[in-house]
């Protein structure tokens, strides 16, 4: 196996707060090969997000690392000064922001914005190759190059998008960390951007973290994935082996969850409570307020790794194998009223 | 547990008497302005001239991309725009001597309007910004209550614990007098689905109710939703961008596409058999869980545009795969009956 | 395995509080528990802790005037506007221990002068920065709830008084009338209110009446008036307090102004305090008279920059997104 181009080894993040100290990760480890997608999944307030700005060290200032690196071809992030990483950044790890985020500045033509990345982390280039470079990345990403001398908000939700995936890939990254690029797009548009983007990923070889709370998103694009809950990681492994025969109960909670328009028409499983709050999060296991497997283990003591093949999670009490087509009568199978 | 798949059984579209709601050319233009005192120079036309019907206890899709004029449909039948052209036509329940008959909302008011809130009830979409942030928990489901003067203050107390118990917001004494913000997002849905059902609506419209929540809270609306449709008989209109929401939610969809209905069917038909180049577009763009699945390519040419002063030409032929000459200068073309009430706007089919 | 049968079962976020049983009572609690959570945000700025403490200090001096007159104070001597000093050879006098600011030209007790006007600042301050903010609160509500032609006419009435020099304004009316305190600060309240702040409140009112809460009012059948008063007004009355401790800084210096020229019918204020020097000549006696010019100055600079402060203190409270986390 290749050596890890991004390796994250026990995580931990908080947030200070008016009401307290938020434990929004917490002990996350995983590595991310050349070439590979990894795609980390969840619902809000899973620490999803915030996994993905720390690897970027784009925290906000009540945010604070409490353990843990984010190795990038075996040096720490974490602990670089701010210079140092100001260099890695979208040099050698860059992301995809959701256009919904305004990551785009209205007052810059598309164009000069991408520009000026170019400018400041490649100032060998001439201003000529580099507005080159723009217009390759434009027709890499599906946009038209004229587009360039256009202001954001001439630009739809889709081409917005594009754009921010192309501003992305300016400086040549090796790791891209794509943080729910689609998510506020309709499904035509989302499907084009997809597919682009795996064309993209495929023929740059590029590494890739991909974070949605979408999982038929996640199914489609990725090798690997990691789902959290509750700022935790509770199951990894390939894309096809978590979907085939999930582990973690919460993983076959959130599969079960997820209406499909594919296939005879399954009864929908719902899950039971709320998320837990992270400045007082519960002990043992975080799931096991909401788990229907909850044993008096998972109440307690931090659940322990089962490994399965190609993944893992960490249970007390783990779903049996799954063998032949996945049939989702619903492990988590509760009445709602 | 077989709350979505128990379903009240639909009457057919044919076979069904009286509907609850008859929309009739409906159409609602939005003059984009240019100025104090100038002239429009264009119009959007948000609705272009949408005809259905909602049957009693029924649950209708109306599925579409943004933009495409779902949720101004919603707001124009539940009155909280006014359109352009077209009938809204309500079931009227006081005149039970002849069987039911219709009334036209469109220029109700006064009175007469104040029933019709009774009847009609509308789920917001964001469940952050549908609740004022400095009301509590009672004061926002009972505000149509108490601005309809309906039931004393402690009658209306009664009724919010119990609409409380029924969206599962339990238990209700320790929800009462809390604000918006301390709760979560699903905690807020069910809120506002306890608003809208305060007064005892026969018709609601749910704009997106679950597509800002987390997949583990929205499924459990939709649940709460359907089941609360069969106890108390009502009849949702349901505008999702997600077909398999819809999927879930409802007995007959209409796939809109820029201001129009472009395919109506029952919800299974629909999925299984799409006639319209643009419903089968949306269906094989849809993702699917399944790693081991590969979708059909999507098969659309183009960008969505939006419908400024559209050609009078069928809303989809610039971007249809299979458009015909015909397209290109016959006007937008009828909806027609491909068998079973599943109907179909497009020459080519 | 235990399957869990309560959907409902997770802890609610926050501390929970028992049933409410009464409404009126449950409302009371809920009212007292906000104060206390704006109370906690506003003592931890210092400035509004400050400025609170300055605004008690007045509050005291106030009170304590009448309390002197009925105790230790002879109305002959101490009266801030027909007393006379008969102890004091030369007026003014320099502070004394009968005396502790000194005397005016007149020879009235510039401590009784200083605090009998305390009150009189306050209730102007306050009645016109009230009257301010009312209309300005409305008018906001209103031009943007209505929209059209409403907007229009409200905002261009709005345009012309912000338009007016407000304080020449006020010098020529109180020229030409004679004017009290209660209807100076009318006067100064709806001058100042009308401007700048009521096109700031309909900017506050409009990202309001587009709120999804709106519309679901206007499906509950809530009319008009139900969104603007209950809706709208409530969420622009923490800007509205905010407006109020500025306008109040106005108010008081308008006050002075205009009693520096002498041109209100008021018993006493620091203004006159200031003009009775001036108009003596004292007011270019450099500090050998100090006490004639520095208590009644330095009050009203206090109490303005006080309220402005306080001000500044209400708006983390109101603003989370000025408070430091």
């Amino acid at each position: 196996m290749a050596d890890p181009i991004l390796q994250v080894s026990g995580l931990s993040l908080r947030y200070q707060t008016r009401h307290g100290e938020v434990k929004a990760v917490e002990d996350v480890s995983f590595k991310l090969l050349p070439g590979q997608v990894m795609g980390l999944v969840g619902e809000s307030g899973s620490g999803k997000t915030s996994v993905a700005i720390s690897l970027m060290r784009l925290l906000p200032d009540n945010a604070r690392v409490t353990g843990g690196q984010v190795l990038l071809d075996g040096r720490d992030l974490l602990s670089m000064g701010f210079e140092e990483v100001r260099s890695y950044r979208w040099h050698r790890i860059s992301m995809i922001f959701q256009a919904a985020m305004n990551s785009l500045d209205p007052v810059y033509r598309v164009g000069d914005q991408i520009l000026e990345a170019i400018e400041t982390h490649n100032p060998e280039l001439t201003k000529r190759e580099a507005q080159e470079r723009i217009a390759g990345l434009f027709q890499l990403v599906g946009l038209d190059p004229q587009l360039t001398q256009r202001y954001p908000h001439e630009y739809s939700g889709g081409m917005r998008q594009r754009a921010v995936i192309a501003m992305s890939l300016a400086c040549q990254p090796d790791v891209v960390i794509a943080d729910e690029p689609t998510t506020a797009l309709d499904v035509i548009v989302q499907d084009r951007i997809l597919r682009r983007l795996k064309e993209i990923q495929s023929d740059l070889n590029m590494s890739m973290v991909y974070i949605t709370h979408d999982i038929a998103v996640v199914a489609e694009v990725t090798d690997r994935i990691g789902v959290m809950y509750a700022g935790k990681l509770v199951e990894l492994g390939d894309t096809s082996d978590v979907f085939g025969s999930p582990i973690h109960p919460y993983t076959s909670a959130l599969l079960s969850v997820f209406p499909s328009i594919r296939g005879p028409k399954r009864e929908l499983v719902t899950l039971p409570g709320e998320p837990p709050n992270l400045i007082d999060p519960p002990a043992g296991c975080r799931f096991h307020p909401r788990c229907p497997y909850a044993i008096d283990a998972c109440q307690t003591e931090d659940p322990p790794t089962v490994e399965r093949g190609s993944h893992w999670a960490a249970c007390w009490n783990p779903l049996p194998v799954q063998t032949g087509p996945q049939e989702t009568s619903g492990p988590v199978s509760l009445e709602e009223q | 547990m077989t709350v979505s798949s128990g379903l009240p059984d639909i009457p057919s579209a044919a076979g069904s008497p009286t509907p609850l709601v008859r929309v009739e050319s409906l159409t609602k233009l939005f003059p984009m302005s240019r100025g104090l005192f100038r002239r429009p120079s264009a119009h959007i036309h948000a609705v272009d001239d949408v005809s259905f019907e909602l049957f009693e206890g029924e649950s209708f899709g109306l599925v579409g991309e943004s933009g495409c004029g779902k949720t101004t449909i919603g707001k124009l039948l539940v009155k909280l725009m006014e359109p352009t052209g077209g009938r809204i036509l309500f079931q009227d329940d006081r005149d039970t001597a002849g069987g039911q008959t219709l009334t036209d909302i469109v220029d109700t008011s006064g009175k007469d309007l104040k029933e019709f809130r009774r009847k009609a009830q509308m789920i917001f979409q964001d469940p952050y910004e549908s609740m004022n942030p400095r009301r509590t928990i009672f004061d926002t489901i009972a505000e149509p209550l108490s601005v309809q003067g309906i039931g004393s203050p402690p009658e209306r107390m009664d009724k919010v614990r119990d609409l409380l118990e029924l969206v599962g917001l339990t238990p209700a004494s320790t929800m009462l007098f809390r604000y918006p913000h301390e709760l979560s997002g699903g905690q807020r849905q069910r809120v506002a689905i306890a608003r809208a059902l305060v007064v005892e609506p026969t018709f609601v419209v749910a704009d997106e109710p679950t597509s800002m929540l987390d997949v583990s809270f929205s499924t459990s609306i939709m649940h709460l939703m359907s089941g609360l449709a069969r106890q108390l008989g009502v009849t949702y209109l349901y505008i999702t961008h997600d077909l398999a929401v819809a999927r879930y939610m409802c007995q007959r969809i209409a796939v809109m596409y820029l201001g129009k209905i472009v395919e109506l069917a029952e919800t299974e038909e629909l999925l299984s058999n799409p006639l319209h180049p643009y419903t089968r577009a949306l269906l094989s763009a849809v993702p699917s869980p399944d790693p081991a699945h590969q979708r059909d390519p999507v098969n659309i040419l183009g960008d969505v545009s939006a419908p400024v002063n559209p050609h009078p030409r069928c809303r989809f032929h610039d971007r249809c795969p299979m458009a015909a000459p015909q397209c290109y200068v016959e006007s937008h073309p009828p909806m027609e009956d491909h068998g079973g009430g599943h109907l179909v706007a497009c020459y080519r089919v | 395995m235990t399957p869990q049968t309560d959907p409902q079962s997770s802890v609610p976020p926050h501390g929970t509080e028992p049933a409410p049983t009464n409404l009126t009572a449950a409302r009371v609690r809920l009212a007292l528990r906000g104060f206390r959570e704006g109370w906690s945000i506003f003592v931890e700025s210092r400035i509004g802790v400050i400025g609170l403490a300055v605004i008690i200090i007045f509050a005291l001096m106030a009170i304590s005037h009448p309390i002197l007159m009925a105790t230790i104070w002879d109305e002959a001597t101490y009266d801030p506007v027909t007393g006379y000093a008969f102890d004091q050879i030369e007026q003014p006098a320099p502070p004394s221990w009968a005396h502790p600011l000194g005397t005016d030209p007149l020879g009235r007790d510039v401590l009784s002068q200083l605090l009998s006007s305390t009150a009189s600042e306050f209730i102007l301050g306050i009645v016109a920065a009230l009257v301010t903010v009312s209309i300005a609160t409305m008018v906001g509500a209103v031009a943007a709830y209505y929209g059209g032609i409403v907007d229009t006419l409200l905002m261009r009435l709005a345009d012309l008084v912000v338009s007016l020099p407000g304080l020449s304004l006020l010098i020529v009316l109180s020229a030409l009338f004679d004017l009290n305190l209660f209807m100076l600060a009318l006067l100064i309240g709806v001058l100042g209110g009308f401007g700048g702040s009521a096109i700031i409140f309909k900017s506050q009112a409009l990202s309001v009446s587009v709120k999804p809460y709106i519309e679901a009012a206007r499906v509950a059948g809530g009319g008009r008036l139900h969104i603007i008063l209950v809706h709208i007004v409530p969420n622009l009355l923490p800007l509205s307090f905010l407006y109020m401790m500025f306008t109040v800084t106005g108010a008081i210096f308008s006050e002075a102004v205009l009693s520096y020229f002498g041109l209100l019918n008021i018993r006493m204020s620091w203004g006159i305090m200031i003009h009775t020097a001036s108009t003596a000549g004292y007011l270019l006696g450099g500090t050998k008279y100090w006490w004639l010019i520095v208590p009644a100055g330095a009050s009203i600079t206090l109490l303005c920059s006080t309220f402005y402060l306080v001000g500044r203190a209400l708006d983390e409270v109101a603003n989370p997104r000025l408070r430091r986390r």
